[in-house]
């Protein structure tokens, strides 16, 4: 049975670094969840990017945060903050997508 | 010295605190009262018309408050990215509110002014000298970038916070700064390694947002060792736990591991978290890198128009259905009615309850409400040209004819007579790059002013 991302994660968030990348941070809710996620390799620059409905060089990092049980996403802005056509200028709203992510915990 | 005590009253001068943890972090005895006045995540609106994102009224609360406790102590209070944006414009402000204060309350201090603008030609040069890198994904600087941008700053490091404190000035009064700079800066002075007092720095930064429930409105106290730092929440409604402080440290960083600032890097790959009371939390292990040569970040905006915006709202389901026809037959008609008019703009339109918030990156493209929220926009070069734009996509939208249109009176609700706003200028980020510097005080002159 897929495991939604929601059940096993505590805090699940957007923000700007800087005004041209996206950070999206995961935060576990317990280590032997955390490592297995990161051992399984279930967060991947495709999925997020199938996710995002974006080429897969615009997800320019994914990094896990072992003392804070945490993957880090950064992906390219579409459109830096602030300039026309931006639709988010914290950035803080763009975590949504992952609230709907489900994956086969092995 | 063997222990530094901080005090951080809140995450941006002007967010407010609880004047309760306040004073509780002041029976701790703190050696120094910093906070951190701004950033560039409001946009670039701030920095390029040099208005302050923080209202007066709120940070002269905030800054009386801080005075008064500090004055008393005789312990210096130092403040980071001045006014928001830290240009100088910003800078006074701040200065301005400081005498404010000081005449009203009949104070007497001496302020420390440090400035953080940088002249257009000395980016120039800079550039030409092939001393000037982006920060990716920013893209590479171009000349036009540099002439074009409105007003530039360099974001300070540790050093010219120092030279502030040198002077013996009761306040430390600087523009745009390494968030962290103003929390280390005294400690760093007295001779504590940087690595514990960066780190505690950007844990400071955000006030007690590092704590569970986090919050930018309150107070955190932070205590700094040789080897290591603690830091506990001064409210008994929060606490620090080793996930808050760690769960911080990755916060609007793209990499929590290595945090890159001016003249070095943060290298937390050895650092450890430790529960070591109920709400107090140990750290250990950062290093700060220093970096050769020394480099500061810049932050430069232009301004690219004037902006008028109408907002409506859209219940016809038939309306909704055929809504991304609608706007593409708008954009034309616009298009076409001012074809011969020599100027240029740009008409956006969001929708709120169809990828008014992702845009591009909205997995459910398809709207699946009952009602729209619509955002009308227009940027052009000048105020009157945009309120022409938006008028007519306005009334071009309220009264078009689409397959399938039943409701023949109108396609938009207005919540307000006047529909339209004129929103001003409008700015965007021309310049977020990497700049090598000799001297890490060279582009930040201090000057001392009695108030």
């Amino acid at each position: 049975m897929p495991t939604p991302l929601l059940k096993i994660a505590e805090v699940i968030r957007s923000k700007n670094s800087g005004p041209y990348e996206l950070t999206l941070d995961i935060i576990f809710r317990d280590w032997e969840i955390f490592r297995r996620v990161c051992a399984a390799r279930l967060i991947t620059p495709e999925r997020i990017a199938g996710l995002y409905r974006v080429p897969v060089a615009d997800v320019l990092a994914i990094i896990e945060f072992e003392p804070a049980k945490a993957i880090k996403i950064n992906l390219r802005r579409p459109i830096p903050s602030g300039s026309p056509g931006d639709t988010d200028v914290y950035g803080a709203q763009q975590h949504a997508p992952l609230l709907d992510l489900e994956f086969e915990l092995p | 010295m063997e222990e530094m005590r901080i005090l951080s009253p809140t995450a941006i001068l002007g967010y407010g605190f609880p004047q309760s943890s306040f004073e509780e972090g002041l029976r701790r005895r703190p050696d120094v009262i910093a906070v951190d006045a701004g950033s560039t995540d409001p946009g670039p609106y701030y920095l390029g018309s040099g208005v302050c994102f923080t209202d007066p009224r709120a940070v002269r609360r905030d800054l009386t408050l801080i005075l008064e406790a500090a004055l008393e102590r005789r312990i210096p209070v130092i403040i980071g990215s001045a006014g928001g944006s830290g240009g100088t414009v910003h800078l006074q402000r701040d200065l301005g509110l400081l005498r404010e204060i000081a005449a009203e309350r009949g104070w007497r201090f001496r302020v420390a002014v440090i400035g953080a603008e940088i002249a257009k030609e000395t980016v120039e040069g800079h550039w030409r000298a092939g001393k000037v890198s982006p920060l990716p994904p920013a893209p590479e600087l171009t000349e036009d970038d540099i002439r074009d941008s409105v007003r530039i700053v360099a974001q300070m490091g540790l050093e010219p916070v120092l030279a502030g404190l040198a002077t013996g000035a009761d306040v430390v009064l600087a523009g745009r700064c390494y968030d962290p700079a103003v929390f280390a800066a005294k400690a760093v002075q007295q001779g504590f390694d940087p690595g514990p007092a960066v780190h505690l720095g950007k844990i400071l930064e955000c006030a007690a947002i590092a704590a569970t429930p986090g919050s930018g409105s309150d107070c955190l106290l932070g205590y700094l060792y040789p080897q290591a730092f603690e830091v506990e929440p001064l409210n008994p409604a929060r606490r620090c736990t080793t996930l808050s402080v760690a769960a911080h440290t990755l916060y609007e960083k793209s990499n929590p591991y290595l945090l890159p600032g001016p003249g070095g890097t943060l290298d937390l790959r050895e650092t450890r978290f430790e529960q070591v009371g109920e709400s107090r939390v140990r750290v250990s292990g950062s290093r700060f890198v220093r970096s050769d040569p020394y480099k500061l970040k810049l932050e430069g905006v232009r301004r690219i128009g004037y902006r008028t915006v109408a907002i409506a709202g859209v219940r016809d389901p038939v309306m909704i259905r055929e809504i991304d026809a609608i706007i593409a037959g708008v954009r034309e008609r616009v298009a076409d009615n001012f074809k011969s008019e020599p100027f240029t703009y740009r008409l956006d339109f969001k929708v709120y309850g169809k990828n008014g918030v992702m845009g591009g990156l909205e997995p459910h493209p398809a709207p699946d409400g009952h009602e729209l929220g619509m955002v009308i926009e227009a940027v052009a070069d000048t105020q009157d040209w945009a309120n022409t734009i938006c008028g007519f996509a306005r009334s071009t939208m309220l009264h078009f004819g689409y397959p399938g249109r039943i409701a023949t009176a109108g396609n938009l609700a207005f919540p307000y007579s006047p529909s339209d706003f004129k929103a001003g200028e409008v700015y965007a980020f021309s310049i977020y790059h990497l700049m090598e510097v000799d001297d890490p005080c060279q582009y930040f002159p201090v000057e001392v002013v009695a108030v």
